[in-house]
């Protein structure tokens, strides 16, 4: 290796090669006594807050309310559950963000995996000249497009449906040169085989690339589905009549309206939480590992 | 590069390079004959980059040139009208613009150089033979995949003057007793602790895989040398680590810039907008007052600083890439 550049990008050969990337360190007793002193301060700071939302979605009302405020409840009630389902109307957030991320995620995955094996692939005029812009793009921050987005949408009539919502998420610059990169780790001989037997572009495509590049595919997958479900700005201005709010933008409304009633809030912020977090417990270690080779934002 | 029919190129067929020739004249006969099979396959590659284009083409590359247009346009949902650039101009008079440009550079900025010392901090630490290293890494790393406005709503509760358990405790170690939403001067401070407290263990992670790129027979030879701790830092790791250190300043400058959702949850902008940030100003100004054609004209601004941070970026990288 020559240059210490940008994290190497995501490869067939890294991905094999993750199991052996660290061989346990033998620990010494000071080691061991830093180690704990961190591990301690790092739950402190960054695990507690969220367990207090965990504990206090269990509070009875007085507990909540109680001074000086605690962390542990006194007694446990799923009360506040139970209201969080019924009267903050939740079953139709968890409803609409999981249409809009999921939806996000799987047209995002197809658009993305077709576009970059044509420029990892396919030998055409304007090959690199595509490479670059859609490179480029990656620059542009989102936020100038909004205004122009909202006009769009609402043109074509689109504005409050999942199509509005979902459509122009449906292709993303990073995933496909994440997925070009990757493309382009996968050795060529068994598609030369493929060709030679007179298989179509799209039968290679799909019998071959793709199920060699699942872990590329999961991960970026897994990327889009979290930035959509935990997006704010999208959603608030796509759904002008709040009926396809998701569980970020909904519960941030809820906030303004109803500020004392934290019992219900903190149960729907709990239960929007737990999906990306017991995600991120099964998957933790890849899910790092491709952050680290990546630079995923 | 130079045609081989035009020009023979005799020295390269002196030196006797014989892969070299055929290769290139394989090359000149494909990209001028269009046979049937390769017309085909260029078909073929732009069906398969057909609906990627054609949501880029609509929904970003459409939008990016309407949203500069715009901005020279008195404009809403019911009507345009061109004003030339009245919008920009009246930026320059406008007290919130200005307002949300400080807060959002401060913002920007403290966000970024204290994520990046703790980062690196957190990742000396954690790349060191401690106990518990990946427990500790995974759980300085969940916020990253939490929801900021989720774990927002969670922090305005944490903070609420009277009943929040944060609060209570930043009172009992002497900070003041107050709302700090509520005060002009400590809820920028607490927008900023939630950003850094979201996002630094996104760097730390990145700063990791940058220090495990840094090869050990360096430390050792240094250690041969009788090179200090602290040497060894300040003349291996730092050095090699300036082009991670450099991507995390850029990645979180520029995230900083874009900041929006802990300060929509935690504060609204307020009190007195003292919080407010360009992307929340864009948000009021555009979708709250439907004045689109002003917001626009803010966007474009902001584009324009992005762009440039993005620049500047690969500007560095082009001109210095550690060898070693």
């Amino acid at each position: 290796m020559s240059t210490l550049s940008p994290p190497a990008p995501l490869t067939a050969a890294r991905v094999r090669g993750r199991r052996r990337a660290e061989a346990p360190a033998r620990v010494d007793p000071l080691g061991w006594i830093v180690g704990a002193c961190v591990a301690a301060s790092a739950v402190m700071l960054f695990l507690v807050p969220l367990l207090w939302a965990f504990f206090t979605s269990l509070k009875e009302d007085r507990d909540i309310t109680a001074f000086p405020p605690t962390l542990f409840p006194s007694s446990i009630t799923f009360e506040h559950y139970s209201t969080t389902w019924s009267s903050m109307d939740f079953p139709r957030l968890l409803m609409n963000t999981v249409i809009f991320a999921g939806g996000v995620t799987i047209l995002a995955l197809v658009c993305d995996s077709l576009a970059a094996y044509a420029l990892a692939r396919i030998d055409f005029p304007g090959r690199n000249v595509i490479f670059v812009l859609i490179l480029v793009t990656l620059m542009i921050p989102g936020q100038i497009t909004l205004v122009p987005l909202f006009n769009l949408v609402n043109g074509l009539n689109l504005l409050n449906t999942y199509g509005g919502l979902i459509l122009p998420r449906a292709a993303d610059a990073f995933g496909i040169f994440l997925l070009r990169q990757f493309f382009l780790s996968i050795p060529r001989d068994l598609e030369d085989a493929a060709r030679i037997d007179g298989a179509s572009e799209l039968r290679i495509f799909a019998r071959i690339v793709v199920p060699l590049s699942k872990p590329a595919l999961l991960t970026l997958g897994l990327f889009i589905f979290m930035a959509n479900w935990n997006d704010l700005l999208w959603p608030l201005i796509m759904s002008t009549d709040g009926s396809l709010a998701t569980l970020p933008s909904g519960l941030a409304s809820f906030i303004g309206q109803h500020v004392t009633d934290y019992g219900p809030l903190m149960g729907g912020s709990v239960l929007a939480m737990l999906p990306m977090f017991v995600a991120f417990l099964f998957v933790q270690r890849s899910f790092i590992q491709s952050i680290a080779s990546t630079g995923i934002k | 590069m130079s045609h081989p029919v035009s020009s023979p190129a005799p020295s390269r067929t002196v030196a006797g390079d014989g892969a070299g020739a055929p290769r290139e004249q394989i090359r000149v006969r494909r990209s001028r004959r269009v046979t049937p099979l390769r017309r085909r396959r260029i078909i073929t590659a732009y069906l398969f980059l057909s609906p990627a284009l054609l949501v880029f083409g609509t929904f970003l590359l459409y939008p990016v040139f309407e949203g500069v247009r715009v901005s020279f346009y008195d404009y809403n949902p019911f009507g345009e009208e061109f004003v030339g650039l009245a919008n920009y101009e009246g930026l320059l008079d406008d007290d919130r613009f200005w307002g949300a440009l400080r807060h959002t550079a401060l913002y920007a900025f403290v966000t970024t150089v204290v994520t990046l010392a703790l980062a690196l901090g957190l990742a000396l630490l954690l790349n060191s033979r401690i106990a518990f290293r990946s427990f500790t890494r995974a759980v300085v790393f969940v916020p990253f995949v939490l929801s900021m406005a989720i774990v927002s709503i969670t922090f305005s509760f944490l903070l609420d003057p009277d009943i929040g358990w944060l609060s209570y405790r930043l009172d009992q170690v002497g900070l003041p007793s107050i709302a700090y939403l509520r005060d002009a001067d400590w809820a920028m401070v607490a927008v900023i602790v939630v950003g850094i407290w979201k996002s630094v263990g996104y760097y730390m992670v990145i700063i990791l895989a940058g220090l495990q790129q840094i090869p050990r027979d360096l430390y050792e030879a240094a250690a041969v040398d009788g090179a200090r701790r602290w040497q060894r830092f300040r003349y291996i790791t730092l050095p090699l680590l300036s082009n991670t250190t450099m991507i995390v300043s850029v990645l979180a400058l520029i995230a900083g810039l874009q900041v929006f959702d802990q300060i929509y949850v935690m504060t609204g902008g307020g009190p007195y907008f003292s919080t407010e940030s360009l992307v929340g100003l864009i948000f009021t100004r555009g979708f709250g007052e439907l004045r689109m054609g002003y917001a626009s004209a803010i966007a474009v601004v902001f584009t324009v600083i992005i762009v440039g941070l993005s620049l500047m970026q690969i500007r560095f990288f082009s001109r210095r890439a550690i060898q070693y």
